[in-house]
């Protein structure tokens, strides 16, 4: 059970101002999710044939720089590597798939939580503010950023578990509510050579999007398979190369709220983490109906209609 | 026939016993499952499969009656400014005014304050009569909010945030129409005589990220003073006591399958939950995680019947239990004084369960007035106040032969199991072995 | 007008200000200014007091009310005026899930929109929406009024007992149990009186009626699938 929250700037002059919007938004939601938190920004979009990395290691001592040598001397790639606390960002040219397999290999405990080619994520235990301090993030800028706060039910607290989940290039996933069918879901995927890292019901809503996008269904339609597929409650909200969107169970018990404004759309588990946005009392606020997906900023996602007045529901706040 | 074939004697299945098979035939006359009232009747895993290990050479006893052994129990002082002092770990579980008569509600007020313990209301709001015979009363908050109100949340001692009941983790509640007469359906602003079906989930929060939203509401009503406790059924101990104490819990209530109920599904109360003694070491577990054992008080329930099962329970970690179905017994429920009565509404003594329908013999789940006079409630207040008081004794009987100047100082540690399944539930080695299954080698 | 600032106060200061308030005395127009989303602002009032929230709040503001007339001048989160007693909650925008969820009296008014699950076992109750409600309204909705001058989502009033509602627009779908019911005058004087306390201009000759079929009021197995 979480926070989640979420926002994309229509106004590029606010883009050198991304990280320091986006704070208080995150920090908001720490009494919904103390144990863990996470963000994905989507940022400095690498070149043409390049490749970018979310990675974690368990210390934030790691020497990601030896990391980054061995990998360009196997592949015959060139990498740079940015270290931020846990997590690194790595840029190559080598191949995605030889890369990965190389990782896997030769760096077991490092976990791959992110790629594509502008998504950064990082996740730590710990309180929202904290997470965020240890990653820097609030000079971070940018076009858009999701984030999500954690109280795990289930499972435990560790970062493999916290939000958010890769589900394939540049896409990610943060989801409050309860699975209800996830373990038999999670044999299902294994059995399809889906791997998971924890016993998190999150991870296979993750891992179940990451399936379906590799089989060339688009994100709509996947999502709108997910909602026969998927048994309990949740709000999704799904970062995209181009924005986020936003799907909730057909019960949807667990709330979630838009906004926006000539210069920002945002989402939130709750308002209170919207209401420290510029010119938010005044923001065109409302819910997301249920079992109806909502997108902004994905005009390259087929299917996915950007901000479409006719999924406005009755109802707000 | 031939005479000299020695007969074979008939014999029943014990797949399609004779209870099995009668209830077949009762579903397909009727068409509906069968409710009933009590807890899980079923053989269980209980605590009956530990016992204590008393002092002898390596520790020592303490003296009955001379040497102290304290009961008293202070439950939420987490948040709230007025916690509640009880001189004994024993209360009074939640049960409503609809589902028991005003008389039966006045007998527990009178048994709890002469024992010096609290009272809990029930699905179906707080009467002036259980308000004034109760010293200390919990009022419960629950998904169907009958008769809730803020003058009565600030009159309460404490709040308790019910979230579901061993009975019947995950479901709501039932009152049969047969008890809802005027005053119970103007208290549950109902119409009179309709089967009462009440909502599994609260209206407006799901999940301890709203909960802890709902807490803070309670308690700005209330002041900051009012314990909160979160009463949970038992099925996912661990996971839900970690999750009522970060959403801000005071109490946490934790209500085992043997656990009553005034009506639920037969199927529901039988197959649903886990049985009280697994559930303990799961929630203890938890606290102590989060460095909340004792802090946040542990209050169990589900077939507690005797001082023994109270130590038993504190050993394991609880801070204080509660009895319902134990309290209704002493009362006089299922009395053998009234077996001609119950074998008229086709039961027997020690099994009538219908107490949806309100005819009980005893006059105590019922809203028919001239069985309610039947309960004396200042007589069977007494029994209560009695039967409390020697659950007490007994516990301090146990207590002190561990050498335990209080209830509380009862450990793990201080019991053994009879049987592997208690050893395992409940964590503590099987008799005369250190071998716990799953946590020791044999 | 008295003013108090949340963000300067905080939550429990300007809620024990105003429990504690006499209106005689203290006065009786208070306003709380920068809400900022915060939660259960205003909850637990009882006088009449006249409290306006200057901006969007949280979940269950005025929650419990009894007495006191508070306008939340924005938006309203999760239960907004839940389990209300008397008085009055009047809210300029749109209301989140559970508005007024099984308040027992007084009247509620969301001029915008209210979201799911709007007046959810709601024991007597008046709720005016100027807009539209969400999915599963009126669920379990036990006494009282609720007026819908929009359209309602899918399974308005289902399980619904002895509440009494009125739709002006499109119902999405009507829930187990709520059937359309006959406008008769004296229904049409009820609505007329709520709609004219609630300051809504909308002629009553465009509602329908919609309450319980009472089917479900004791059990019989061939209602089954309903339950």
């Amino acid at each position: 059970m979480c926070g989640i929250v979420g926002l994309y700037l229509k106004n590029e002059a606010l883009y050198p101002q991304l990280g320091a919007l986006f704070k208080p938004m995150l920090i908001s939601m720490t009494s919904r999710g103390p144990d863990s938190a996470g963000v994905a920004i989507y940022r400095n979009p690498v070149a043409e044939g390049q490749v970018k990395f979310s990675l974690a290691h368990e210390r934030s001592d790691h020497d990601w720089n030896s990391l980054s040598t061995a990998l360009a001397e196997a592949l015959a790639c060139a990498n740079t590597i940015v270290q931020r606390d846990t997590h690194a960002i790595l840029v190559t040219d080598g191949d995605e798939r030889s890369v990965q397999s190389w990782l896997a290999e030769h760096a077991p405990d490092v976990r791959v939580v992110g790629r594509g080619s502008s998504v950064e994520i990082f996740k730590e235990t710990g309180l929202p503010e904290q997470v965020y301090d240890r990653f820097d993030l609030a000079s971070a800028q940018g076009r858009h950023m999701i984030g999500h706060t954690r109280m795990a039910t289930e499972s435990a607290v560790t970062t493999a578990g916290s939000h958010p989940f890769a589900t394939g290039a540049d896409l990610c996933l943060v989801h409050n509510g309860s699975l209800s069918n996830h373990n038999r879901l999670r044999e299902e995927l294994k059995r399809r050579g889906v791997s998971f890292s924890t016993e998190n019901d999150s991870e296979v809503a993750a891992a179940y999007l990451t399936a379906k996008l590799q089989q060339g269904i688009s994100l709509k339609d996947a999502l709108e398979q997910a909602l026969d597929d998927l048994d309990g409650f949740y709000t999704f909200c799904i970062g995209t190369g181009n924005g986020f969107a936003v799907l909730r169970d057909p019960i949807a018990c667990k709330h979630a709220i838009l906004a926006e404004t000539d210069d920002w759309v945002a989402m939130a588990t709750e308002y209170r983490a919207i209401a420290t946005l510029p010119g938010a009392e005044n923001a065109r606020t409302w819910e997301p109906r249920p079992a109806t997906v909502y997108a902004w900023g994905a005009e390259t996602l087929e299917g996915l209609s950007v901000n479409d007045e006719n999924h406005m529901t009755a109802g707000v706040a | 026939m031939d005479e000299n074939i020695p007969r074979v004697t008939p014999r029943q299945s014990a797949t399609f016993d004779a209870y099995t098979t009668s209830e077949i035939r009762r579903a397909a006359s009727t068409g509906i499952y069968d409710i009933r009232g009590g807890g899980a009747k079923r053989v269980l895993p209980h605590f009956d499969d530990l016992l204590f290990l008393g002092a002898s050479i390596s520790r020592y006893p303490l003296e009955g009656y001379r040497e102290r052994c304290g009961t008293d129990v202070t439950l939420g002082g987490r948040f709230a400014s007025k916690p509640l002092e009880l001189k004994i770990p024993i209360t009074i579980a939640g049960m409503s005014f609809g589902s028991l008569s005003g008389q039966a509600k006045e007998a527990l007020g009178r048994g709890a304050n002469a024992a010096g313990t609290s009272t809990t209301t029930g699905d179906g709001g707080m009467t002036q009569e259980e308000r004034g015979h109760s010293k200390l009363l919990v009022y419960q908050y629950l998904p169907s909010r009958y008769g809730m109100n803020p003058d009565d949340l600030r009159k309460a001692d404490a709040i308790e945030v019910v979230v579901g009941q061993g009975a019947k983790p995950g479901g709501g509640g039932m009152l049969m129409g047969q008890k809802i007469n005027d005053r119970v359906a103007k208290m549950r602003s109902l119409p009179k005589g309709i089967d009462q079906r009440s909502a599994c989930r609260h209206p407006d929060w799901t999940g301890p990220d709203d909960l802890e939203i709902k807490i803070l509401e309670l308690r700005e009503l209330t002041n900051w003073e009012k314990p909160i406790y979160i009463k949970i059924g038992g099925s996912r101990p661990y996971y839900d006591t970690a999750l009522a104490v970060k959403a801000g819990a005071d109490v946490i209530v934790l209500d085992g399958m043997q656990g009553g109920t005034a009506a639920t599904q037969n199927v529901f109360i039988e197959h649903v939950g886990l049985p009280i003694l697994a559930c303990i070491r799961p929630a203890v577990q938890a606290l102590q995680e989060l460095d909340m054992h004792r802090k946040v008080q542990l209050i169990v329930s589900g077939g507690i019947r005797n001082g023994a099962d109270v130590a038993k329970a504190m050993a394991l970690g609880a801070d204080a239990v509660s009895i319902g179905t134990a309290a209704l017994i002493a009362m006089g429920d299922n009395d053998p004084r009234f077996e001609s009565e119950y074998n008229k509404l086709g039961t027997t003594a020690g099994a009538y369960d219908a107490w949806h329908l309100g005819h009980d013999p005893a006059g105590i789940t019922t809203q028919d007035p001239e069985l309610a006079a039947r309960l004396d409630p200042e007589a069977a207040g007494r029994r209560l106040a009695n039967y409390l008081q020697v659950m007490t004794l007994e516990a301090q009987t146990i207590a002190r032969a561990c050498g335990k100047n209080h209830l509380h100082n009862l450990e793990p540690e201080d019991l053994c199991a009879l049987t592997v399944e208690a050893s395992a539930m409940a964590k503590v080695p099987l008799a005369g072995t250190s071998w716990i299954p799953g946590q020791t080698p044999f | 007008m008295k003013q108090l600032d949340l963000q300067e106060l905080g939550l429990r200061q300007i809620n024990s200000t105003l429990q504690s308030a006499i209106p005689e005395t203290d006065g009786q127009q208070w306003s709380v200014s920068n809400p900022m989303g915060l939660h259960a602002i205003a909850c637990g009032l009882n006088s009449k007091l006249s409290v306006t929230i200057d901006g969007n709040a949280g979940f269950y503001c005025a929650g419990m009310n009894q007495q006191a007339d508070v306008t939340i001048k924005g938006h309203a989160g999760v239960g907004v005026a839940e389990n209300m007693m008397s008085g009055m909650v009047r809210v300029t925008g749109n209301a989140s899930q559970s508005a007024g969820a099984t308040g027992h009296g007084g009247l509620l008014v969301i001029e915008g929109d209210a979201s799911s699950r709007c007046g959810i076992s709601m024991k007597g109750i008046d709720i005016v929406i100027g807009g539209s409600v969400g999915h599963m309204s009126g669920f379990m909705a036990q006494l009282g009024h609720m007026v819908i001058c929009g359209d309602a989502g899918e399974a308005l009033g289902d399980s619904i007992y002895e509440a009494i509602l009125y739709v002006a627009g499109d119902v999405e779908s009507l829930g187990a149990d709520c059937i359309e019911k006959q406008m008769t005058p004296e229904h049409e004087k009820t609505l007329a009186e709520l709609l004219s306390r609630a300051g809504m201009d909308k002629d009553v000759k465009s509602f329908r009626r919609y309450g319980s079929a009472r089917k479900l009021y004791n059990f019989n197995i061939d209602h089954a699938g309903d339950y």
